[in-house]
C-alpha cells in the first residue's frame, strides 16, 4: 500500500514536468478533449435523463401529504441531481468508461515496450502519456456535468409530462425555487477531483502494467475499483468540507 | 564507439549479469549474442539507460551515462535509436506519424521538411507509398522496417537492436541484417545488435560478443566464431541439426 502510493506520487511528479514540446501537447489536448469528453456525450446523456426522470417520479411517488406543495418535486430533483447524481453517479460512470479505456491503452504501450522507446527517445513517458488525459478530463468533465445537470432536469419534467403525477408548471416551479449558486460550484468541485482521480489513477494501474494481456485486463479492472472506492470516499471527504 | 565497464545487474536474488566489459566500435556491426536468458537484454537495457546497473559504467565516446543527470540523461538519448524486438510502433499513429514523431519533438522543422526526412527515411529502408498504413496493417517485416525508419530518422550516432530478426522469415530476417549493416557503415553509426540468429552472426558480424550465464564468455568476428575451440559457444554455434551439418 505505502510502495504503491509512493509510486503514483513519484509518477504525478514525472507528470506534472512541462511538456517537451507545446505544440505537441495542445494537438494531444486536443485528440483527448475528444476521445474522454465528447466520445461520452451519449452515454452521458442517456444516464442522465432516465435519472432525472427516476428521481422526478419516485419523489412523486413519495409525497402523499396534501400539505407538501407538488412544486417539491422539481426541488428535490434539482437538489439531488445537482448535489450528487450528476456529479457522482457520471464520475462513476466515466470512471469506467474512461478509467478502463486509459488504464489498457498504457498497459498496452507498456507492454509493447512503447512506452521504453518514448524514454529512448528522450521523451518524459508520464508527462506525454499522462497530462495531456489528466489536463484534458480536469477541463471537459465539468462541461460533461453541467450539460449532464441540464438533461436529468429536462429528465424529470419530460418524466412530469407523460405521467401526469405532478403538472410541468409545478415542476419547474420547484426547479426555480431556492436556488443557491453555490450547490453548482460544490458539485464542479467535486467533478473536477473526480477527474484527476480518474484519469490519474487509471493512468498509474496502465503504467506500472508488468506480464501480457492478462495483465493488462488486470490493470484495466484495478483502474476501475481503484478509481470508484476513491470517488466514493473523497466524496464523502468533500461532502464534510464544502457542505457541513 | 559505447564501452560498458564492468557491468553488473540483479534483480532480487537473482543476479543477471556478472562484470561484463565490453567496446563496441563506430561504422560495425556490434553482435551480442547468447541463448535466451543469457542476459543479453538486459544488457542492452543497462547500455541505454532503461535500467540502472548494480556496479560499473557505460561510456558513450567517453561520456558516462551512469553518472549523468536526468537532464544530460535525456539530451544523449536523442543521439540513440533503438529498434525493439516487437518494433514499438506507437498503435495511435500511422507509418508517417510514427517515423515523424522524433522529428516533432525534437526538431523545429517545417512540416514539409519533416515528410520530406521521413520519405527519405522510408525510401532508405526499401518502402514506398505506406505513408497512411495503421501499424496494425504492417507485416512483421514492414513493422522492423518503419521501427528502423523511425530509429534513424533523427540522424543516430548510436544504434540499437533487440532481435531484429525475431518472428521473420528467413529471407526477410536477411534483408533487415542488410539493411541494418548498410546503414551503419553509410551513416557510421556504433551498432549493438542482441541475437542468437546464427545467419546474422555469419552474415553481418564484424565484432561478436558471446553472453553466458551473466559472463562475458567470448568476443571476436564471424570468421573467428567458426573455428574457437569454446565449448559453450561452439554447443551454442552448433546447436541445430543444419548447423552440424555444415561443420
Amino acid at each position: 500500500m505505502i510502495k504503491n502510493i509512493g509510486r503514483y506520487v513519484i509518477l504525478m511528479l514525472e507528470t506534472f514536468r512541462r511538456p517537451d514540446k507545446g505544440s505537441v501537447f495542445c494537438k494531444q489536448l486536443m485528440r483527448e478533449f475528444k476521445d474522454l469528453g465528447i466520445d461520452s456525450l451519449g452515454i452521458v446523456a442517456i444516464i442522465s435523463v432516465f435519472m432525472g426522470a427516476v428521481v422526478a417520479i419516485q419523489t412523486a411517488y413519495n409525497i402523499d401529504s396534501p400539505l407538501i406543495p407538488l412544486s417539491m418535486v422539481g426541488f428535490t430533483t434539482r437538489q439531488s441531481i445537482v448535489l450528487e447524481f450528476s456529479p457522482t453517479i457520471i464520475s462513476l460512470i466515466l470512471a469506467g468508461k474512461v478509467g478502463s479505456r486509459i488504464a489498457s491503452e498504457i498497459g498496452t504501450m507498456r507492454i509493447s515496450e512503447q512506452i521504453d522507446a518514448l524514454r529512448i527517445m528522450g521523451v518524459n513517458p508520464a508527462s506525454y502519456l499522462l497530462l495531456p488525459k489528466i489536463t484534458a478530463a480536469v477541463i471537459i468533465n465539468p462541461v460533461l456535468i453541467i450539460i449532464s445537470i441540464v438533461i436529468g432536469l429536462f429528465g424529470g419534467w419530460l418524466a412530469c409530462l407523460i405521467t401526469g403525477m405532478v403538472t410541468p408548471t409545478d415542476y419547474v416551479v420547484g426547479l426555480r425555487g431556492w436556488f443557491e449558486a453555490f450547490t453548482i460550484f460544490y458539485a464542479l468541485i467535486k467533478t473536477v477531483v473526480f477527474a484527476f482521480i480518474i484519469t490519474s489513477v487509471s493512468g498509474y494501474m496502465g503504467y506500472y502494467t508488468k506480464g501480457g494481456s492478462l495483465e493488462v485486463g488486470a490493470s484495466s479492472t484495478k483502474a476501475v475499483v481503484y478509481s470508484s472506492i476513491l470517488i466514493i470516499l473523497f466524496n464523502l471527504i468533500l461532502t464534510q468540507m464544502l457542505l457541513s | 564507439m559505447i564501452q560498458a565497464f564492468n557491468i553488473s545487474k540483479s534483480f532480487g536474488e537473482s543476479k543477471i549479469l556478472n562484470d561484463v566489459s565490453l567496446s563496441f566500435e563506430k561504422g560495425k556491426t556490434n553482435l551480442i549474442i547468447g541463448e535466451s536468458g543469457s542476459g543479453k537484454t538486459v544488457l542492452m537495457k543497462c547500455m541505454v539507460g532503461l535500467y540502472d546497473v548494480n556496479k560499473g559504467k557505460v561510456e558513450y565516446d567517453g561520456r558516462n551515462i551512469s553518472k549523468m543527470s536526468f537532464k544530460e540523461k535525456r539530451e544523449i538519448r536523442k543521439e540513440l535509436g533503438m529498434l525493439f524486438q516487437g518494433g514499438a510502433l506507437f498503435d495511435s499513429f500511422n507509418v508517417e506519424e510514427n517515423i515523424m514523431f522524433p522529428l516533432s519533438m525534437f526538431t523545429k522543422k517545417s512540416y514539409e521538411e519533416k515528410l520530406e526526412r521521413v520519405n527519405f527515411c522510408l525510401k532508405r529502408v526499401n518502402l514506398e507509398n505506406v505513408n497512411n498504413l495503421l501499424t496494425s496493417e504492417l507485416s512483421g517485416g514492414m513493422t522492423k522496417r518503419v521501427a528502423i525508419a523511425r530509429a534513424i530518422s533523427l540522424n543516430p550516432k548510436y544504434l540499437f537492436c533487440d532481435e531484429p530478426n525475431s518472428g521473420l522469415d528467413p529471407k526477410t530476417a536477411d534483408v533487415i541484417d542488410e539493411l541494418i549493416s548498410e546503414i551503419t557503415q553509410e551513416f557510421q553509426i556504433t551498432t549493438i545488435i542482441n541475437t542468437h540468429d546464427m545467419n546474422s552472426v555469419l552474415n553481418i558480424g564484424d565484432n561478436i560478443a558471446f553472453l553466458y550465464k551473466g559472463k562475458l564468455w567470448w568476443q571476436g568476428n564471424k570468421t573467428e566464431i567458426l573455428k574457437t575451440d569454446n565449448n559453450e559457444l561452439n554447443d551454442f554455434v552448433f546447436a541445430t541439426e543444419l548447423t552440424k551439418r555444415l561443420k
